[in-house]
């Protein structure tokens, strides 16, 4: 579970969050949407801990967070393989390469993939982290629909142990994936 | 695979042609000059050069530079890599270092080989001088490189705990080997010009610039021209050397991240 009481964060001067209240569940997913800018991202780096709130409090229940950021954060100078072996053994990262659909690009280096293909490791990352809270931050960015819909019953399945946070614009993965809609103005 | 075969023996071609066009301005300027005192021609060069070759002591006097200036050379990459480490880690100590590092930077190269003269043996003259060359450039590029290493991709590694050994070796040393590597290669030709020039000053007994000075007191200006091209040739090999073995040390690095 995830917990976020009366939490106020400016940047540069700026107001980015006041009084800012949240839960998520467990075993659910929490769909946070709002216009771009508003701090979504922002909550995901507060979550994370890699920013401090000015006021109020954030609590995650669980050990490990798995994050597919808003930008994909691969390192480049590894293959996609050895960018998801970063966080796993052989074995697990080889299981999630395949179930995003890249068992055959696991030699590949980022700068070869496309931008959906990056997503999806950005994801088997994620997942093979296997962290109690799972946090996505726009993951079928430039993903086509026919993978994209491998990957909602993959994330509805993940859901059923995890605490999901999803971050997107899309209506329709709202309405497929939400359980728990927090909107941000 | 073809075009880029047939491209580079183009550019050699390119090249070699240049060369000989150099060479030739040079004979018609000796020719015109006609004084050997004051511009030997290529020929009397290359006949110079070949007599050298065939005595033991300008191979012992090409060996002992190489390795003087080597050795300060390495120790001024070893230095500089860690010193940068170290005020990468500890900001205070940055700040203690920059102006000694500043000054040396700033420092004519003569006024420390003087100095050198004063506290050093000559034969190790020239082994400090290259040292001191080479510490401060690779102190600033590895230092750069550490300061621009990608911060979203540090922020993965902290959500992803990511042990200070994985930090070390997928982050930071992939980030900051081509800044590394800039330095490194200008460093080495300033090592070894520096490092000659401690030896014309200094002129300990059987190194090349003592043999360099020699030719200017005797007015040996063939013999001049020949050490010069022995210097030129000596710092090509060695930076292509350098290259080579960084080139490997990338690839070997690179096969044994996907065999980890």
């Amino acid at each position: 579970m995830i917990r976020i009481n009366d939490l106020t964060f400016s940047f540069e001067n700026k107001p980015i969050l006041k009084n800012f209240n949240m839960t998520a569940e467990d075993n659910s997913i929490t769909c946070i949407v709002g216009k771009s800018g508003i701090g979504k991202s922002t909550i995901v780096d507060l979550i994370c801990g890699l920013k401090k709130p000015e006021s109020g409090t954030v609590t995650v229940e669980g050990d490990k967070i798995s994050v597919v950021f808003q930008e994909d954060r691969l390192l480049p100078w590894l293959s996609v393989k050895d960018n998801v072996k970063c966080v796993s053994d052989e074995k697990t990262a080889e299981y999630w390469l395949s179930r995003v659909g890249l068992a055959d690009s696991a030699e590949l280096t980022p700068n070869e993939l496309s931008g959906g293909m990056k997503r999806r490791t950005a994801l088997a990352r994620a997942l093979a982290y296997d962290g109690g809270v799972l946090i996505l931050d726009e993951p079928f960015n430039g993903v086509d629909d026919e993978t994209k819909s491998v990957l909602i019953d993959v994330i509805k399945q993940q859901a059923k142990s995890k605490t999901v946070i999803l971050i997107t614009h899309n209506k329709e993965e709202i309405a497929e994936l939400s359980d728990k809609i927090v909107a941000l103005d | 695979m073809k075009t880029s075969t047939m491209s580079k023996s183009k550019t050699f071609i390119k090249r070699f042609g240049a060369v000989l066009i150099w060479l030739l301005i040079w004979q018609i300027i000796s020719s015109a000059v006609n004084k050997d005192l004051l511009i030997a021609s290529p020929v009397q060069v290359g006949l110079r050069l070949f007599e050298l070759m065939r005595t033991g002591a300008f191979w012992l006097a090409a060996a002992r530079s190489l390795l003087k200036i080597s050795e300060g050379y390495l120790l001024g990459v070893i230095s500089g890599t860690l010193l940068a480490v170290l005020t990468a880690a500890v900001g205070f100590l940055y700040d203690f270092f920059y102006p000694m590092i500043s000054t040396i930077r700033a420092t004519p190269v003569a006024s420390f080989i003087i100095l050198a003269l004063v506290w050093l043996k000559r034969d190790n003259i020239s082994v400090f001088i290259s040292f001191l060359m080479v510490l401060p450039i690779v102190w600033a590029n590895v230092t750069q490189g550490i300061k621009e290493t990608d911060p979203k991709l540090l922020e993965m590694a902290e959500v992803y705990s990511f042990s200070k050994g994985k930090l070390l070796k997928l982050i930071y040393i992939p980030s900051v080997m081509p800044s590394f590597v800039t330095g490194v290669t200008t460093a080495l030709g300033l090592a070894w010009k520096a490092g000659i020039a401690a030896e014309v000053l200094s002129t300990p007994k059987g190194y090349i610039g003592t043999e360099l000075y020699n030719s200017k007191v005797y007015l040996e200006t063939a013999d001049l021209f020949a050490w010069t091209f022995v210097v030129i040739a000596l710092s090509f090999i060695l930076e292509k050397l350098v290259v080579k073995i960084l080139k490997n040390l990338l690839k070997g690095e690179r096969i044994h991240d996907k065999n980890k």
